[in-house]
């Protein structure tokens, strides 16, 4: 493309904000017995190093699974096995069986970061430069503009380089998919997206809308011929690379049944800590995880969440679109967030991907979600010290945006995709005109709330009968934004194909 | 919402501009600091809890007041601030106290006066003449320029890591330097006298500044060919001018006059105890000649920045213990002439590379490594694709390794003799108190010296 050097320099910057945030402290940096997420990984590189694959997953002598046990499938241990192969060949103490644990050292961290930074610059940022370059309809200058703003979203920068996590794996891998299936490379889309699930199963939050995208396809090019051809060749791409990977657990049943009861633990409860989603803000007001029992909770959580992702994803199957794919990415991402079972906080990364990916069409209600979906990490983020880096991360990412795409001039309905919906509402209630200025005031309410919540946050003690409360205040009010945000997407949705009939109606 | 507009200011990229670059400034807090971090506190220290006449004579620390007597009381209000971040700090006894609320203050304050130095820009963009008005905003002069001297390379690196304070002292300068072209000699000349007297490294362009004022300012008319009226000599305004200088002088050295403390504050400022002797002011005065000799042609505000880069050159190339540093001197001011003309772009080029590699050696810890090399990437493809954008050459390869810039749209053929440099070889030894002899900064000192000579002539 012309203007290449811009987007050399639009990965530069990324990469530049990127190292200097890892600079800072890591999850559970000099806190012993338990340390942190940035310990777990350590510890996952001496496991897979040291014993036989067989007793990776598995409670034994050498391997406590009450100290960050193995939780992820096999493709995060074959990665933390390539790791500790390179932690081997420049420092052996690093991963040496038992005595390495809760090792701390700056050459370490400084090994650490650097897998981080290179397993990123390998998967996730040529997926976001080659999906910027493939977007239709816009000036090379708003590609790259766009480029920038997806590469300095500050929630998988804090929580990667900060707190310390691969996010940028499973997340470029399944970017990998979206964008192999929405440029009608479904093999290789799925694929990758496959490869996605395999490292983190909390991808699954992304496979409705993948399937029912595939499927929409299929049915498209008519179940009796090439729509057939296509669905089985899908299928036995999937089997193939879940085969594929899981193959060393395969050889008995134990293995895989061991394997799962890690991946899905059903034991841990509706939900863990502090969490933006439903079920820990009705927490607050009724306490449901200790008056349910667990298989309620089970049953309750499963029926709101394909509830509310159901409308999504029947349309998408019965009208398959790229704009739809990625609205509906973001909607089921969103609804699983909001009511599943044993959500992480860091989870709602799953649902800022493919907001990113929509961030050049509606920027507006893009940008807000993003600044919404950093501010609701904050406990996360002030617990490992990195109040600096996510105040001028999120400062950076809100004027790259603003510059870029001029948000605050793309409020009108038209922008916000919203006309056909108030057009419809306009049938019943004459008086809806407001919608356009309805949002802006939320928007300004929203931040004015988020700002002043984080200076309260950082700057005041909580009380000492509620030592909780901000956490708490954080969830709660990112709940809300996120209730608003999950209608929104939502209406967008089904409203998306009204407009097209009646435009067409009219020509 | 309207408001909201305006306020965020959607066409305004100056002002995102210099907000993102405060914001990297502000996420590289954490980064390796120098031993001038020290120095600072201590004269932070030293100047908080002293009387005036203990301070250029405290010696506790190794780190001693050796900046003019501006620097000190710029160090004294600053500790007024700093005392309500940690008080410990202000204590000369406490050496190499560094907790997170010193570095935290001593950080934002580096970073509070550039807003000096984002001014300094500002005032500088007006000077430049958008000649190519109505075309895309990033290949607009103005912009380059503000990227090129915002974004430095160079002084993020010494400033914002190494640790100090050049960037709103080159403020200083280049608003001096704005006020000159913009024919406001007396605020230029006030501008340059007060920089002085906040550090002395400056008195290596004071030639340049003395010759144009007095060629530009003091002379008051031309000759209808150019040259010098000679009977148009105003001694009101010789006068005017010497009085600022001597107010502003009188001003930071007069407390110590007072005291009778003069000659222990000199022998701060140019330590001759250390041991170089009549070799020591050798190179200088060859420097000083050398740069009076080429001056006195001097014409228009354009030879005068040029003649200043090249007093900046020469002091890097032939002074006694230089700092690699110095060469943000040399590299700043010649920001201003490179997006006027291809030919100064080209040398621009060059210089700011391999100036700004020459500077790798300051951090030579291991995490700062990627900083340096990411950010020095960034400069380098953004001055290269912005320049070359903006002029829209052609660069032609010569084989050894050397390069020759070609001007396509120049009528003229390139300088008999314009020789081309034989190698860009870097340098290769790496001690940051001494100036690398480099061959590659010889050659480029040659060529612009020529340069200058022939456009000047």
């Amino acid at each position: 493309m012309e203007k290449w050097y811009l987007m050399t320099i639009v990965v530069l910057i990324g990469l530049t904000v990127r190292w200097t945030v890892s600079l800072n402290s890591y999850s559970g940096a000099g806190k012993p017995p338990m340390f942190g997420d940035y310990e777990a990984q350590r510890h996952w590189q001496e496991i897979t190093f040291n014993l036989p694959v067989k007793q990776w997953y598995f409670n034994s002598s050498d391997n406590n699974l009450q100290y960050w046990g193995l939780d992820y499938p096999p493709l995060t241990a074959y990665h933390s096995l390539l790791c500790a192969y390179v932690a081997k060949f420049i420092n052996p103490d690093w991963i040496a069986l038992h005595t390495s644990r809760g090792y701390e050292s700056q050459a370490h961290k400084l090994f650490m970061r650097t897998t981080v930074l290179i397993a990123d610059l390998l998967i996730y940022i040529p997926a976001v430069v080659l999906y910027c370059c493939c977007l239709k309809d816009i000036s090379t200058k708003k590609k790259i503009a766009n480029a920038l703003c997806i590469l300095l979203y500050p929630g998988l920068i804090l929580i990667d380089y900060g707190h310390f996590q691969y996010n940028s794996v499973s997340l470029g891998f399944a970017l990998w998919g979206v964008l192999g299936v929405s440029c009608d490379w479904d093999l290789l889309g799925s694929l990758a997206f496959c490869l996605a699930i395999n490292y983190k199963q909390m991808e699954l939050y992304h496979s409705l809308p993948f399937f029912c995208f595939l499927l929409g396809k299929c049915f498209k090019k008519g179940l009796k011929g090439k729509g057939f051809v296509l669905l089985v060749k899908l299928a036995c791409t999937v089997v193939a690379s879940f085969v594929l990977c899981w193959l060393p657990f395969f050889t008995e049943r134990e293995q895989t049944l061991q394997v799962l009861r890690r991946l899905f633990p059903v034991d841990r409860g509706l939900f863990e800590d502090k969490v933006a989603n439903i079920w820990c803000s009705f927490n607050v007001f009724l306490k449901i995880r200790d008056i349910l029992p667990r298989h309620i909770q089970l049953i309750m959580s499963f029926c709101f969440t394909f509830l509310s992702l159901l409308p999504a994803c029947i349309k998408l199957t019965l009208q398959p679109s790229s704009k739809g794919f990625r609205l509906t990415l973001v909607s089921c991402a969103l609804s699983f967030f909001l009511f599943s079972f044993q959500v992480h906080e860091k989870s709602i990364l799953l649902v800022s991907l493919p907001v990113c990916l929509v961030l050049s069409e509606i920027p507006f209600m893009s940008t807000w979600f993003l600044l919404v979906s950093t501010f609701s990490l904050l406990p996360l983020l002030l617990k490992d010290e990195l109040l600096m880096p996510s105040v001028v991360t999120t400062m950076a990412f809100f004027i790259a945006c603003v510059t870029s795409f001029s948000i605050f001039e793309k409020t009108s309905e038209e922008e916000l995709q919203l006309k056909s919906f108030s057009i419809s509402v306009r049938k019943y209630l004459p008086c809806f005109t407001f919608l356009s200025r309805m949002i802006q005031y939320l928007f300004l309410i929203s931040v004015i709330t988020m700002v002043l919540l984080t200076l309260m946050t950082v700057t005041l003690d909580p009380p000492q009968k509620l030592p909780d409360l901000f956490s708490v205040l954080v969830c709660f009010v990112s709940c809300l934004n996120f209730l608003f945000f999950l209608v929104y997407f939502n209406i967008i949705i089904m409203w998306d194909s009204k407009s097209g009939r009646n435009q067409k109606k009219i020509s | 919402m309207a408001a909201f507009t305006i306020a965020a200011g959607t066409g305004n990229w100056f002002s995102a501009l210099a907000l993102g670059v405060t914001l990297l400034k502000c996420l590289l807090i954490p980064t390796y600091h120098s031993t001038d971090f020290e120095v600072h506190r201590n004269w932070l220290a030293i100047t908080h809890s002293l009387p005036i006449s203990q301070w250029y004579y405290e010696a506790t620390s190794e780190w001693t007041l050796d900046y003019p007597p501006f620097f000190a009381w710029f160090e004294y209000i600053l500790s007024h601030v700093a005392k309500y971040f940690d008080q410990e700090m202000l204590n000369v006894r406490n050496l190499n106290y560094s907790s997170s609320r010193t570095l935290l203050f001593q950080r934002f304050s580096v970073i509070f006066m550039d807003v000096l130095f984002v001014y300094a820009v500002h005032e500088c963009c007006k000077c430049i003449d958008g000649k190519k008005v109505g075309k895309e905003l990033t290949e607009k002069p103005k912009f380059i320029l503000s990227v090129l001297l915002m974004w430095n390379f160079g002084l993020l690196i010494v400033d914002h890591i190494h640790f100090q304070y050049n960037g709103f002292l080159f403020g200083l300068m280049l608003l001096s330097i704005a006020r000159l072209f913009q024919k406001r000699h007396m605020e230029g000349a006030f501008f340059f006298a007060v920089l002085l007297h906040f550090k002395h490294i400056y008195l290596y362009v004071a030639p340049a500044y003395g010759v144009y004022l007095l060629r530009s300012y003091c002379f008051t008319a031309n000759k209808p060919d150019g040259s010098v009226r000679w009977n148009s000599f105003s001694f009101v305004r010789v006068i005017s001018l010497g009085l600022v200088v001597f107010l502003v002088s009188a001003l930071s050295l007069g407390p110590f006059l007072a005291l009778n403390q003069l000659p222990q504050v000199f022998s701060r400022l140019f330590p001759f105890k250390r041991g170089l002797c009549h070799a020591y002011w050798a190179p200088n005065f060859w420097a000083l000649y050398n740069a009076l000799d080429k001056v006195l042609s001097v014409i228009g505000p354009r030879g005068f920045l040029r003649c200043l880069t090249l007093c900046a050159l020469s002091s890097f190339m032939f002074g006694w213990h230089v700092h690699e540093k110095a060469i943000l001197l040399a590299i700043l001011p010649m920001s201003l002439l490179s997006v006027q003309k291809a030919g100064d772009a080209s040398i621009f080029l060059i210089l700011t590379t391999t100036g700004h590699y020459s500077l790798f050696p300051l951090l030579f810890t291991a995490p700062e490594l990627p900083i340096k090399i990411l950010l020095m990437l960034l400069f380098t493809i953004y001055s290269i694709s912005s320049l070359k954008t903006l002029f829209r050459w052609s660069f032609t390869l010569v084989a050894q390794a050397g390069v020759q810039w070609r001007d396509l749209s120049s009528p003229h053929p390139p300088p008999t003799g314009f020789k081309q440099f034989s190698c860009l070889c870097l340098p290769s030894y790496w001690d940051y108190r001494h100036a690398p002899p480099c061959p590659a900064n010889f050659c480029l000192f040659v060529c612009f010296w020529r340069r200058s000579f022939i456009l000047v002539a």
